[in-house]
């Protein structure tokens, strides 16, 4: 088994010269699973995953990230930088050259033209693209002539690589899209799902939330790419379905995010016809510590509401926001265990919000020892102990029970099980609730299980942002991001964390440009988010995707699209 | 009219007392009845597995061990496979092994079918008194058939997942606080389960009650003006006993599957709390490396139905007296 | 009878209407949003606007007058149009799915071929094995084929199919490699090969469905033919000296057909339904895929339209089941 995995490690590498792959579409067919189906091939009316990284492989941005999450260009010459003057001095523009002689897959060539369409496309106040964020803070978008393109913003922009970076900002054709625009957005069936790209695939044939064929687009412009002439990308059934139509039946090729605990993954790779690989992005499981009071009792009004009165929170949770509380539930998580049993080679320890990248790590805390016995006397000492005999101890008369939920996942309910039993080994009692995933995560203002509304003491899930730069992830820390009745229960502060040293460090992070600087306050938000008591984070969790052993040029990036460089990949022989 | 004494309702004051009690001779023909002995037997023990077992086996079917037990004690083999694997990971302590974060699977299996067999029992009980009930009376009352068989079209037709989530949503809280978080979910789900799947039952027994509705002796028993409150436990409840029987039998495994995908979508008991269905449920992903954990469920499952259904076999012919008297 | 099924097929417009509502509430009171499947990186206002762009700030009755409209007037006007090549139908929007943002009928019309291939055959195999296995058992009753049958069919309807489904797939897709496990939507039925192919990619769905009505249709059939093979008639046939297959096939049989016919009507607007958990498992992605689907990205104006027609074939069936009872029965009479 070893030999024929290092046989065939050498021919993979033998074949990664470019010699390897003769000529566009003489590698047949590639086959990829999702086990989401794409519902649509319009990235900007959907923003669902699935949808994005479909479309990625028909309409592309001027640039992307690599899986090092480095800017490359794609659709450019090269990367507009204030060095390169391509950034204005004053980060209020940013002006890309298009790279000459691109053609859409119909024939027509690509100009900045279309480039400033998708801005108008995107930004129409009656369309509802899912897109916005990507074009906050744009001025204007202006087109000296064909092949440039200047992005204006409203004031200094640090970071001027949101708009057309990245696979949830492609481009798409203006002659196309150009009577899309707006209410009609939906109007436009035959365009949202044969979207003309400059991509190396075009769509034959697109049944919604079942399967797209895709074959190889001749006006592609490396003559020698795609390898493969014909795409069947399936859609639907689950992560485990997925792992062994490539592992073990080899019926597929690749297959998405395989969120399967490890052992279960492991017995799909002894199949022998696939193996997984993994890559890491930002993403972090983590339980989010309620800072203000759950309790039923308190009405629609009060109950898990944020109430800030002179920046003092007036409806605090009972016993979460003592320091010595969420220490010590954090200690007594085993988190090298979690990572065992939950995700295997795509899990790392972490003890912070925003582990990667490197320049915003952390490295203040520890968390990878577990410590029952630290925990118990770090409650011991804040005096918070079993006054009435019962096992649980009480802080002010309160005892910590605790209500903790989740999505329904396989992996989530291991971790609630292992958690609730350490933690009632310091006298915490711990009462678990799993919702299903499209309640949980829905956003209805009606529903008591949404995660934003929060009706209990403890809940986990993973987050993550897109791109390389956590300024806005960092922003969900601010106090009025909080969720309340008021704003229909929407906002991205879960936790109700609120600390007024903490927004004005934000407001200084708003406008540093100095990448060291913006490090280093990035890091000191971290800190102050997880000492503080907005979370406890567990692991940091790895993108695990499986590839057929026979598929070649498969580089996993989880910064951008995972089909990002899907042009290179080519059929070992 | 010899359905007359096949009235499940034992006491008719009107007949004369027979010789021997009516009861005696269901039990007699019962007894003759191999299988409804044995489906009884085993259903007998099941119950006494899961409700007495816990007595007696220590393990804790919630307890996660911790620190260096962890390891040691999870993904343990059943005991049997040292038949012929001689090498495997087995504890005498943990006859059936254990999941894949340490807990006993014998206990989760007994605790499981105390949770499962009562969903499952309820339930169907629920659902074949309401089903019988309505097709009963939309069968022998001409004026209530429209009604009432509309009123199932619409259940019919209802999507169940949305119904069931705003079931969830107005009654979750309120049935919490009287019944307690367990007690609340149990109520809540065989409530669910018996109300959604009522409505196959009401069409057959409708259908049969309409066809015997017409026979002679009904016609009969109408002329020597029978009142409805007396012809429909004597003359037409016995003689639509078969299919509720089937329905009864068959409605049980529904309704134990049916609680796990509750509970799997969220709206059933805790996480940690282990169903029959649930543990079949989390076990198909590793069914190759640990197939007892498939196995034990399934069968526990399949066996309580099939003993159902023996007994039930037994049960309707003991109660037929045409039957009774070969 | 003809008078009476006239009848109900006019109560069926105010039935049907008054089912509409109901869902329409339902789905209205049931938690849930469009949004649950957008990433948590798109921030709450983004999505409010989505939101507003599918048309969901407008109030609960003129959303459904909305759907109304467009289901019984746009539509039929639109099939109207692509049948005979007018145009009545510009200038109004068709009924469009807030997941796909496409005519919801064209995504049906896409997903009926793979859920009758798959549905459909098994139940119509069902059916098949089903009313003999259940004839014999009860005329057999407690015989080796009868106690086989009873074992058969009990472990076939409580093995729920997400394990059932799984363990076939186990066994004829890994270990044999013999079928295959996803099944191919695109697959198109030309010639002998592709006939095959799609007689291959078919026999582990219908395998599992069938089992399951199989199990339940025959339980039904042997107990009606038990409750029927005692009876007087029987008897006084056999006396007359009518043979034996007559008097089984003719005489009971059609007596017992009376919830035998109601299983099977109640089934048929499920081949429509589809079948959420076989399909899934398969990756068939027919129509019990797509409703599911639908609930859970919270897409109301697909789960809306194919509850409404799922309750129309449950009235229409109906509606058949209770003439049937009539031609089975002569005796039953309706006024």
């Amino acid at each position: 088994m070893k030999l024929k995995h290092a046989l065939l490690g050498a021919a993979a590498a033998l074949a990664l010269s470019p010699a390897a792959w003769a000529g566009r579409g003489e590698d047949g067919e590639v086959r990829i699973i999702y086990w989401q189906a794409p519902s649509i091939l319009n990235p900007f009316l959907s923003g669902g995953t699935k949808d994005v990284e479909s479309a990625s492989m028909i309409i592309e941005p001027l640039a992307r990230y690599d899986e090092k999450g480095n800017l490359t260009p794609w659709l450019v010459e090269e990367i507009p930088t204030v060095a390169n003057g391509g950034v204005s001095a004053d980060l209020t523009s940013i002006t890309w050259k298009i790279r000459p002689g691109i053609l859409w897959s119909d024939g027509t060539p690509f100009t900045s033209a279309d480039v400033k369409f998708t801005y108008e496309y995107c930004t129409d106040p009656e369309g509802g693209c899912a897109q916005l964020t990507k074009f906050e803070g744009v001025k204007s978008v202006e087109t000296p002539d064909d092949l440039t393109v200047v992005v204006t913003f409203e004031g200094p922009t640090p970071n001027p690589y949101g708009p057309f970076v990245g696979g949830e900002s492609p481009i798409i054709q203006k002659a196309q899209f150009e009577n899309c625009m707006g209410a009609k957005a939906p109007e436009c069936t035959e365009a949202n799902f044969g979207p003309i790209g400059t991509g190396p695939f075009k769509v034959v044939e697109f049944k919604p939330n079942d399967v797209i064929i895709m074959e190889a687009n001749e006006n592609y412009r490396d003559p020698d790419k795609p390898a493969f002439a014909r795409v069947v990308f399936k859609g639907g059934g689950d992560a485990t379905a997925a792992g062994r139509a490539v592992m073990e039946t080899g019926e597929f090729d690749y297959a998405w995010n395989l969120q399967l605990a490890p052992d279960v993954i492991a017995e799909m790779q002894k199949g022998g016809k696939g193996t997984p690989i993994a890559g890491f992005g930002p993403l972090v499981e983590r339980l989010m510590l309620n800072n203000t009071n759950p309790d039923p009792a308190l009405g629609p009004d009060m109950r898990s509401v944020s109430v800030i009165e002179n920046g003092v929170q007036k409806n605090p949770h009972p016993f979460l926001r003592d320091p010595a509380v969420y220490k010590a539930m954090s200690l007594a998580i085993d988190r090298p265990l979690l990572v065992e049993i939950g995700y295997g080679q795509a899990g790392k320890v972490t003890c912070n919000w925003v582990p990667a990248p490197d320049l915003y790590n952390s490295d203040t805390f520890t968390c990878d020892k577990q410590d029952i016995e630290g925990a118990k006397k770090l409650l011991d000492e804040a005096g918070i102990v079993d006054t009435d005999g019962d096992g649980i101890r009480e802080k002010d008369g309160v005892p910590l029970k605790i209500l903790y939920q989740t999505s329904t996942n396989a992996v989530r309910q291991d971790f609630q099980a292992l958690i609730k039993q350490w933690w009632s080994e310091i006298g915490i009692e711990t009462e678990l609730r799993n919702i299903n995933a499209s309640v949980f995560f829905g956003g209805d203002p009606g529903s008591p299980d949404t995660f934003q509304k929060f009706y209990a003491d403890v809940e986990m899930y993973a987050n993550t942002f897109n791109g390389t730069d956590p300024q806005a992830y960092l922003g969900n820390g601010l106090c009025d991001k909080a969720p309340t009745p008021a704003t229909q229960w929407q906002g991205e502060n879960i936790s109700r964390f609120c600390d007024p040293e903490y927004d004005a460090l934000y407001e200084k992070l708003t406008k540093t440009a100095d990448i060291e600087e913006r490090g280093r306050i990035g890091r000191a938000l971290n800190d102050m988010a997880v000492e503080r008591g907005m979370m406890i984070p567990l692991v940091h969790r790895g993108r695990l995707s499986a590839h057929s052993n026979t598929l070649g040029g498969v580089v996993l990036n989880v910064w951008d699209s995972e089909l990002w460089n899907v042009a290179d990949w080519y059929r070992i022989k | 009219m010899s359905e007359n004494k096949a009235a499940p309702t034992g006491d008719s004051p009107a007949l004369p007392r027979p010789p021997r009690s009516q009861w005696r001779d269901v039990w007699d023909q019962f007894k003759k009845h191999r299988g409804a002995l044995i489906g009884a037997l085993i259903f007998l023990s099941i119950l006494l597995g899961v409700f007495l077992g816990p007595l007696i086996y220590p393990q804790d079917a919630r307890l996660v061990p911790t620190g260096r037990d962890f390891i040691r004690l999870r993904d343990m083999r059943p005991i049997y496979v040292l038949l012929w694997d001689s090498g495997a990971k087995v504890d005498w302590a943990h006859p059936l092994g254990t999941d894949n974060i340490g807990r006993d699977l014998l206990a989760r299996m007994m605790l499981g079918g105390q949770v499962s067999i009562a969903v499952g029992l309820a339930a169907m009980a629920l659902s074949v008194v309401l089903g019988t009930a309505i097709g009963v009376l939309a069968g022998f009352f001409r004026r209530l058939d429209g009604p009432l068989m509309r009123l199932t079209d619409l259940f019919l037709a209802l999507p169940l997942l949305p119904l069931l989530l705003v079931a969830v949503l107005l009654f979750r809280e309120p049935l919490k606080a009287a019944f307690g978080v367990e007690g609340g979910i149990f109520v809540l789900i065989v409530t669910l389960v018996g109300l959604t799947s009522w409505m196959q039952t009401a069409r057959i027994v409708r259908g049969d009650v309409l066809a015997l509705k017409e026979r002679e002796f009904v016609l009969a028993a109408r002329s020597i003006g029978t009142p409805p409150r007396r012809m429909i436990p004597r003359h037409i409840l016995p003689n639509v006993l078969s299919p509720i029987m089937v329905s009864a039998t068959l409605g049980i495994a529904s309704a134990i599957i049916t609680e796990s995908a509750l509970s799997f979508l969220g709206f059933g008991f805790p996480p940690d709390f282990p169903t029959w269905g649930r543990l079949l449920n989390d076990a198909v992903d590793r069914m190759q490396l640990f197939p007892e954990r498939v196995i034990w469920p399934g069968l526990a499952i399949s066996l309580t139905v099939l003993s159902v259904n023996y007994i039930g076999d037994g049960l309707r012919d003991a109660l037929d007296p045409r039957i009774r008297g070969r | 009878m003809l008078n009476y099924t006239i009848r109900r097929l006019f109560m069926a417009v105010p039935t049907l209407i008054f089912i509409s509502i109901v869902i329409f509430l339902l789905l209205e009171l049931a938690p849930g949003d469009p949004m649950a499947q957008v990433p948590l990186t798109v921030p709450a206002e983004v999505k409010q606007k989505m939101r507003e762009a599918l048309g969901l700030g407008e109030p609960a009755p003129i959303r459904y007058w909305k759907w109304l409209t467009q289901i019984f007037w746009v539509e039929p006007l639109h099939l109207f149009d692509s049948l005979f090549g007018t145009n009545f139908s510009d200038g109004y929007q068709r009924a469009i799915s807030w997941q796909t943002r496409s005519p919801i009928f064209d995504i049906i019309a896409q997903r009926i071929p793979q859920t009758l291939w798959v549905v459909g055959v098994a139940y119509v195999v069902a059916i098949v094995i089903a009313i003999p296995v259940g004839v014999y058992s009860a005329y057999r009753q407690y015989s080796l084929f009868d106690n086989v049958g009873t074992f058969v069919t009990m472990i076939g309807f409580s093995v729920p199919p997400f394990f059932s489904g799984v363990l076939v797939i186990v066994i004829f897709s890994v270990w044999l490699g013999w079928f295959p496990s996803i099944y191919d939507t695109t697959l198109r039925v030309t010639d002998w090969d592709s006939f095959l192919a799609q007689l291959r990619q078919m026999v582990m769905p219908v395998m599992v469905l069938a089992l399951q009505i199989t199990s339940q249709i025959s339980r039904f059939m042997r107990a009606s033919m038990l409750d029927n093979l005692n009876l007087d008639y029987v008897r006084t046939a056999r006396a007359k000296g009518v043979s034996e297959p007559t008097v089984i096939l003719v005489h009971v049989l059609r007596n017992s057909m009376i919830p035998v016919a109601t299983v099977i009507a109640l089934g048929i607007p499920s081949i429509f339904g589809g079948a959420i958990i076989t399909e899934q498992v398969f990756k068939v992605n027919g129509i019990g895929q797509l409703l599911i689907g639908s609930i859970e990205a919270n897409d109301l104006p697909m789960v809306q339209t194919l509850t409404f027609i799922f309750a129309v074939l449950i009235v229409l069936f109906n509606l058949i089941a209770d003439i049937i009872y009539g031609i089975l029965d002569p005796r039953i009479r309706y006024e």
